[in-house]
């Protein structure tokens, strides 16, 4: 054992910083939500354990939760592959050979960039306002827009083109996606009277499975935490009519609102389960769909 | 089965022309080889007349029926690809499947042909496999098994043995030449390995730099090679060269090169100065030949059934002979050999061939 530390001392040097964030950033924290959300605790009084009040409350009294899950439900199974199907058709497109792909490329990325900053959201607020841009251009033809954000028919609905439009990062990886797939492979199927459709469904899109599926995670993790949009949007309280409660916004509420600390760790660690059944779901249907050309049988 | 008519046919891209004037007329049932180095337009003439890629200049006409714009599925043809363009995801009886559901062919049609396919390129156990586990020999019967299912007027090949070990490509060669004798599908074929091109060729295309540089069976493309590039091309081991001044006498050349005594060539057709003679190797014969010349052994290659010697003249020139024998040869020995003189290629200034009455009789 001490001939191991002597040996490996200068890796564990070198490995200090990460392992004080890891400890004092990471996984304290995790622990202590753990933790947390058995208690009951207001940031002023010690926590008070509780057991599992916080679980029975979420699960049998808290209409709010249902309804954030429903709106956070909703949102991912449409923001998610509105996004990727969004990404993908820029991508095919910039992949069709311009001459200036870096610029368009570059374009494209930058409201993905900009995008969970507050200042897109602002604009994203007024821009779907009752009188703001979409509603004017739609005046023109002669059409009359709703109230986008603040009818709760609409409004989550406003939040989901917001996402689709930050398509940038699933994009550039679809992109690299579709680079690597080799012009023969068309070309071959060119020859055999493949139509651009069946080309697209038996050649490209199977090709392209690997990306998709590490897009697919990636994206509805992201989506699954989206807050920073739908707090500014809905002013931080998920309104109109709770249609913008994102769980993060209600738990963001019940946390630095309401300061019931021990609650909002317990909905933080059911989200984190939540996510992480998606991941795994998603991983374990995988094996079906997703074909990767290097493994070995 | 189908002929092909090229008519002078030319790419350019943007400013750049790659290739002008093309003519060029591929009969039914051939087996053409493109052959030249890298770069000379062999593959992109290939892919023209695939359709991949247009044409900027003349007629492609398969059968009389001018191509030009008529896509790649249209023309009844199919390709074999150096990489092979086996789809990744799919089994081989589905990559091999695939071209022939686009026909609108019943799945017992389709299901007929597959299996035909694999039995002629003896695939059939392989035929639930993925690509990648294949060895290199099998994906490439596998790509011309997807071309052959098609039942084409004409197929394309690009370089399909590129990617083999000499072996293996050995071995496809023999394969490739006995599918061409059971289908006697017309065939274009792009190799840069000449021997591919002598081997299966019934009649080879030489290109350099987008033009053509001769056409011709394999034999008379070795024994009366239109210029230097084709004689320096065509053969292995490499033709030896060798530059001279030439004159006219009576009724032929009086050649004077600095390696070998001077001497005439009978029966020349046409007056030239400055020439340059090339030999082929093993029409250099040791202790034989009218014209002899001795060199020191500067280097010696055992390849079994025949030998390659490199010899250094007095002149410092270099010069290769390729023998059979059992006798043993030294680095540093001196050796005598010779050649007859209508073994004698002479090309002119401009690299052109200067025909003689006699070689007639050899072609």
């Amino acid at each position: 054992m001490k001939r191991f530390f002597k040996r490996n001392a200068p890796a564990y040097v070198f490995l200090t910083p990460w392992f004080i964030g890891f400890f004092l950033l990471a996984l304290g924290p995790i622990l202590a939500s753990l933790y947390l959300s058995f208690t009951r605790y207001d940031m002023v009084a010690d926590p008070r354990w509780v057991g599992l009040d916080n679980y029975e409350y979420m699960f049998e009294r808290d209409r709010r939760f249902w309804k954030a899950l429903e709106v956070t439900f909703t949102y991912v199974a449409l923001a998610v592959p509105a996004r990727l199907a969004m990404a993908l058709g820029v991508a095919m497109l910039l992949d069709k050979g311009l001459r200036t792909i870096g610029l368009y490329r570059a374009i494209f990325y930058l409201p993905s960039l900009l995008g969970s900053s507050i200042a897109i959201a602002i604009l994203w607020r007024q821009l779907f306002a009752a009188d703001g841009v979409v509603n004017q251009v739609l005046a023109k033809f002669g059409i009359e827009g709703a109230a986008w954000i603040s009818d709760p028919d609409t409004s989550l609905y406003t939040l989901v083109v917001l996402a689709m439009w930050q398509f940038g990062s699933p994009m550039l990886i679809f992109l690299a996606g579709l680079r690597g797939i080799p012009r023969d492979l068309y070309e071959a199927a060119e020859i055999d009277g493949t139509s651009k459709p069946r080309q697209f469904f038996r050649i490209t899109l199977p090709l392209l499975a690997p990306v998709i599926f590490f897009n697919l995670v990636l994206q509805t993790i992201e989506a699954f935490k989206t807050f920073s949009s739908a707090f500014i949007i809905s002013n931080g309280t998920g309104a109109p009519a709770d249609s913008l409660l994102f769980y993060t916004v209600y738990l963001f509420n019940e946390a630095f609102k309401f300061f019931r600390m021990g609650y909002a760790s317990a909905l933080a660690w059911v989200l984190l389960l939540i996510i992480g059944f998606f991941t795994a779901v998603t991983f374990f249907t995988s094996k079906y769909w997703v074909h990767y050309e290097n493994e070995r049988d | 089965m189908a002929g092909l008519t090229l008519r002078d046919v030319g790419k350019s891209y943007g400013g750049l022309s790659v290739m002008s004037g093309l003519e060029l007329d591929i009969h039914d049932g051939e087996f053409l080889v493109l052959v030249g180095p890298s770069g000379c337009g062999k593959s992109t003439l290939l892919r023209m007349i695939a359709g991949l890629e247009e044409i900027t200049d003349g007629t492609i006409a398969i059968e009389d029926t001018i191509v030009n714009d008529l896509p790649a599925s249209k023309r009844e043809l199919s390709m074999v690809f150096q990489s092979y363009a086996l789809y990744p995801h799919m089994s081989v009886r589905k990559n091999l499947a695939f071209g022939l559901q686009n026909m609108k062919m019943t799945k017992a049609e389709v299901a007929r042909r597959v299996d035909e396919a694999a039995r002629v390129l003896q695939i059939e156990e392989l035929l639930e496999r993925k690509p990648r586990q294949l060895s290199g020999g099998q994906k490439q019967r596998v790509a011309i098994g997807r071309a052959i299912v098609r039942e084409p007027k004409l197929f394309l090949f690009d370089e399909p043995l590129s990617n083999l070990d000499a072996e293996l490509r050995v071995q496809m060669r023999v394969e490739l030449a006995s599918l061409y004798a059971k289908l006697g599908t017309t065939m274009i074929y792009v190799t840069h390995d000449q021997v591919e091109a002598m081997t299966m060729a019934s009649r080879i295309v030489v290109l350099r730099k987008g033009t053509i540089e001769q056409v011709g069976t394999p034999q008379e493309l070795y024994t009366r090679p239109a210029n230097l590039f084709v004689a320096g091309f065509i053969g292995s081991p490499k033709i030896n060269m060798f530059k001279a001044t030439a004159s006219k006498v009576a009724d032929g050349i009086h050649i004077s090169a600095p390696e070998f005594e001077d001497f005439e060539v009978s029966g020349l057709e046409r007056a030239v100065d400055a020439v340059t003679i090339c030999i082929r190797p093993e029409a250099l014969a040791l202790d034989g030949g009218s014209i002899q010349v001795t060199a020191e052994l500067a280097l010696v290659e055992y390849l079994g059934s025949e030998i390659l010697l490199h010899a250094k003249l007095p002149s410092g020139a270099m010069v290769l002979l390729q023998t059979s024998g059992k006798e043993k040869y030294v680095r540093g020995q001196p050796i005598t050999f010779g050649f007859e003189t209508s073994d004698v290629h002479v090309f002119d200034h401009n690299g052109d061939r200067v025909a003689f009455t006699h070689e007639e009789a050899i072609a």
